[in-house]
């Protein structure tokens, strides 16, 4: 078992509150877990000028070559994380054990992570569209236009809330050791896991300690505490958190992502050329991300559509986490699983929705420790159902008939949307659209997110503030 | 005397013979036609036993069902006011009542008793006689207010107060008006602050946990301290007085343990039915640890087996904590508190069970919103 201590400003901190997080499947202990209260939090929110300043006495090349060294260190490296050392195959499964994923899909998240840090210098070139980082450390510069461009940093550090259900999210921070913004992070109570390994494997990379807090603890309390305490704060939670903190500049949020695919008329007769890429944009990492796909939007052949994917995603089963075909993650929260599955089953009572794989077996699979919802298909004849734009936190997908020119109204909020029409008119509304975030024009699983590209927002937009500045 | 060593089995029996006869005593006035109030006589009839001779101990107290809190709903009020103090003022304290009809608790005496009771436990050095307090806490219909009032008198002092309203931050909490709570928890440290800062020579207080940290928070964002505000002595209370909590604020916030920060902090746990219960001195030497004694004969704390609430769990042992409340005012046998916690041994200052570890009770802790001032 792993002792994790709460760390403040590089330093551990001990608790008298521990808390013992167990395998989903053995209920076995795996980590210790120092869990702090809000208090804390705000205290050290009055040191935060200090994670900015030791970031700031190393040029930002010198925290990118750090950044690379820490993403080799993340993926390879046997680190110090708590009261342990960890090699890369401690930490996947650890991950496996407390989230409920299968170490396949953990071990993709480690790569994921890894190629945003060992790639920084390049997605932070694409960020800033080509901005001269020293530009950001000194604050202002000269692009080679002729003019002096300023930029002013919004906060010494970014407060992350953190989320348990996807490690792949954990992308939206790593950039910001780089732009000399300290980071103060609430892990997931169920995944720590990858802040802490972060954390250690920046440290061990040459990074200061003193940039990095992380507060295990009370989801509500805490993260109340982190975003009350810095001017910029990241995060994640369901609908209500969204409504939130909506509109909130200070507050960078993250939710359901409703990602679509969208079939326009010109393509839609060819829908069976497209039937693999949707399933992987439902399936793929457990169907538990933002990215996707949680409905499809078709003029026609939406009875076919959904008859299809069900053929290919009815039979996927439980496979034990070890196994490397194993694609679907546990609920190891009691009780929701079945909360879920009460609410999708109210569609198709209703018929609001047709339930399309209700001829593979039962959806909801209860276990001693844990449950499983197994893929499911609902096919609606109207976007207005009310099963049209749901998400859940497994593969799940709704197949919606709706003529081509209703699509854009009705879709709603949409975090990626995967366009498939050849159609001028119809992609240059798309394009116009302003509730698709990330737009894929062409057969793009919805997954398949090129870290080259902004992703719910602009980070350096988010963090640095364009003003200007006149020099004599 | 070391208040923490174990109680003697002399000083056990002692104790329990003390509360075995105030039991008595107790259901007797509150079973006596010419002094019980309306709404235990009317219980009296239908119950499958005698009171008034069938009660001879604190153990047969289990003859009661428990007490179920919903009876203090709604009025009239008047059916808990016993005959024998019939024509003495009353107060009502309520708790709850965010929303619907709050519980409401009669009194006549019982506050001021209790918290004389509980001015005999508090360092002189630290509560000094005569300095003024502060009570940062909720005000309204609530016993507490009235209770620190009445604790500065009786110390010799003035209490002064703050405008702070729980049912309105419960509300805020359950609308997700975060942005308002934060709102309105400044909005009470800057009433405390301005008092502090006003020249009243104010050295003791009462806060909630929560305030009392964004107290000190905000003091120190203000270049200053607790302790050089003149505050040396603070008692607290509720299920987030944690002993993670008590080591952040005593290491950090007060600067250092009594002798060295000069604030000495005393936890407590109670409500409105029951008195006060104090702790056994808390210090890192004991890791923090909080332990309850309730105010025995006048109430009654056990820790019992979460499904079998008549049997109390071993020493060390979690259970759900169960209060029984005997004065003359009001009569509460075996109420099952929403709070949990770990059966704790008699000791030399309180010879009889305590209970540590309190927090919200497991089962209800999602229906629970704690710590909200």
């Amino acid at each position: 078992m792993i002792i994790l201590p709460a760390i403040r400003w590089g330093k551990d901190y001990e608790s008298l509150e521990v808390e013992e997080i167990s395998h989903f499947l053995t209920g076995e202990p795996v980590a210790k877990v120092h869990t702090v209260g809000a208090g804390i939090i705000r205290r050290d929110a009055r040191q935060a000028r200090r994670a900015r300043e030791v970031l700031r006495e190393l040029s930002p090349a010198e925290l990118i070559e750090k950044c690379k060294h820490a993403g080799e260190l993340f993926e390879n490296g046997t680190l110090t994380v708590g009261d342990s050392q960890q090699s890369p195959t401690d930490f996947v499964a650890q991950q496996s054990a407390t989230t409920g994923m299968p170490l396949s899909m953990c071990q993709a998240n480690v790569t994921k992570n890894a190629f945003v840090l060992k790639n920084i210098d390049k997605i932070l070139d694409a960020l800033t569209r080509g901005l001269d980082l020293n530009i950001l450390a000194r604050g202002y510069g000269d692009e080679g236009r002729g003019v002096t461009v300023s930029y002013q940093a919004q906060t010494d550090v970014l407060g992350a809330v953190l989320p348990s259900n996807s490690p792949g999210v954990h992308t939206l921070w790593l950039p910001v050791i780089p732009l000399q913004i300290g980071l103060a992070l609430k892990p997931g109570s169920q995944e720590p896991w990858t802040p802490y390994r972060v954390a250690a494997a920046m440290i061990a990379a040459g990074i200061p300690a003193e940039a990095f807090s992380l507060y295990p603890g009370p989801g509500a309390e805490l993260g109340g505490a982190i975003l009350a305490s810095h001017r910029r704060s990241m995060i994640f939670g369901g609908p209500q958190t969204i409504e939130q903190y909506a509109g909130n500049p200070q507050v960078q949020v993250h939710g359901p992502g409703y990602s679509k695919i969208l079939l326009g008329d010109d393509v839609v007769d060819d829908w069976p050329r497209y039937v693999d890429m949707m399933v992987d944009s439902v399936v793929r990492n457990g169907g538990r991300s933002c990215i996707n796909c949680s409905s499809i939007y078709a003029a026609r052949h939406t009875v076919e559509i959904a008859d299809a994917l069900a053929e290919k995603m009815g039979s996927i089963n439980i496979l034990p986490p070890d196994d490397p075909q194993a694609c679907l993650a546990a609920f190891t929260t009691p009780n929701v699983a079945p909360a879920v599955w009460k609410s999708i089953e109210k569609f198709i009572e209703s018929s609001a929705a047709r339930h399309a794989t209700a001829n593979f077996g039962s959806r909801l699979v209860e276990r001693e420790t844990c449950d499983y919802l197994l893929p499911t298909v609902l096919e609606c004849e109207s976007p207005d159902s009310p099963a049209a734009n749901v998400e859940y936190m497994f593969p799940l997908v709704s197949v919606v008939r709706c003529p081509q020119a209703e699509m854009i109204a009705h879709i709603g909020p949409t975090l990626v949307g995967t366009a498939i029409t050849n159609d001028e008119t119809f992609r240059r509304d798309l394009i116009a659209c302003t509730h698709i975030d990330r737009l894929n024009l062409g057969p793009i699983p919805t997954p398949q997110v090129d870290w080259l590209q902004p992703h719910e927002g602009n980070l350096i937009e988010f963090l640095y503030r364009s003003r200007a500045m006149q020099l004599t | 005397m070391n208040p923490s060593a174990p109680a003697s089995a002399a000083e056990i029996d002692q104790a329990r013979e003390k509360l075995d006869a105030h039991t008595v005593e107790t259901v007797a006035w509150h079973f006596h036609d010419s002094t019980g109030c309306p709404f235990w006589l009317e219980k009296k009839s239908k119950l499958k036993f005698d009171p008034l001779t069938e009660i001879h101990s604190f153990d047969d107290l289990k003859k009661f069902d428990p007490f179920e809190d919903e009876w203090l709903r709604g009025g009239p009020v008047d059916r808990w006011v016993p005959k024998g103090l019939a024509g003495k003022p009353v107060y009502v304290f309520e708790t709850g009542g965010t929303t619907g009809i709050p519980k409401s608790r009669i009194a006549m005496e019982d506050f001021r008793t209790d918290y004389s009771l509980f001015s005999d436990t508090l360092p002189d050095k630290y509560f000094p006689r005569g300095s003024n307090w502060l009570m940062l806490g909720p005000s309204g219909p609530r016993r507490l207010r009235l209770a620190v009032e009445h604790l500065a008198q009786h110390r010799g002092g003035i209490c002064f107060c703050i405008d702070l309203d729980p049912r309105w931050v419960i509300k805020l909490i359950k609308k997700g008006w975060m942005e308002h709570l934060e709102a309105y928890k400044k909005h009470c440290i800057e009433q405390a602050i301005s008092i502090l800062g006003a020249g009243h020579d104010v050295k003791c207080m009462f806060g909630t946990p929560k305030l009392i940290e964004a107290l000190c928070l905000e003091l120190e964002e203000q270049g200053t301290t607790l302790g050089e505000m003149g505050i040396t002595g603070i008692f607290s209370g509720g299920t987030e007085f944690t002993p993670q909590w008590t080591k952040f604020c005593v290491e950090e916030l007060f600067g250092g343990p009594p002798e060295q920060s000069g604030i000495y902090m005393t936890p407590t746990y109670g409500n409105t039915l029951m008195g006060l219960a104090c702790s056994e001195p808390v210090t890192k030497d004991n890791g923090y640890k909080i332990s309850y004694h309730a105010p025995q004969p006048r109430a009654v704390i056990e820790v019992v087996d979460f499904d079998d609430t008549d049997h109390l769990v071993e020493f060390g042992g979690t259970g759900r904590v169960k209060l029984t409340t005997l004065t003359q005012e009001f009569f509460v046998p075996g109420f099952l508190e929403r709070d949990e916690g770990e059966r704790e041994p008699p000791c030399e200052q309180y010879p009889w069970d305590g209970v540590s570890g309190v927090r919200p009770f497991s089962r209800l802790a999602d229906s629970t919103t704690v710590g909200v001032y």
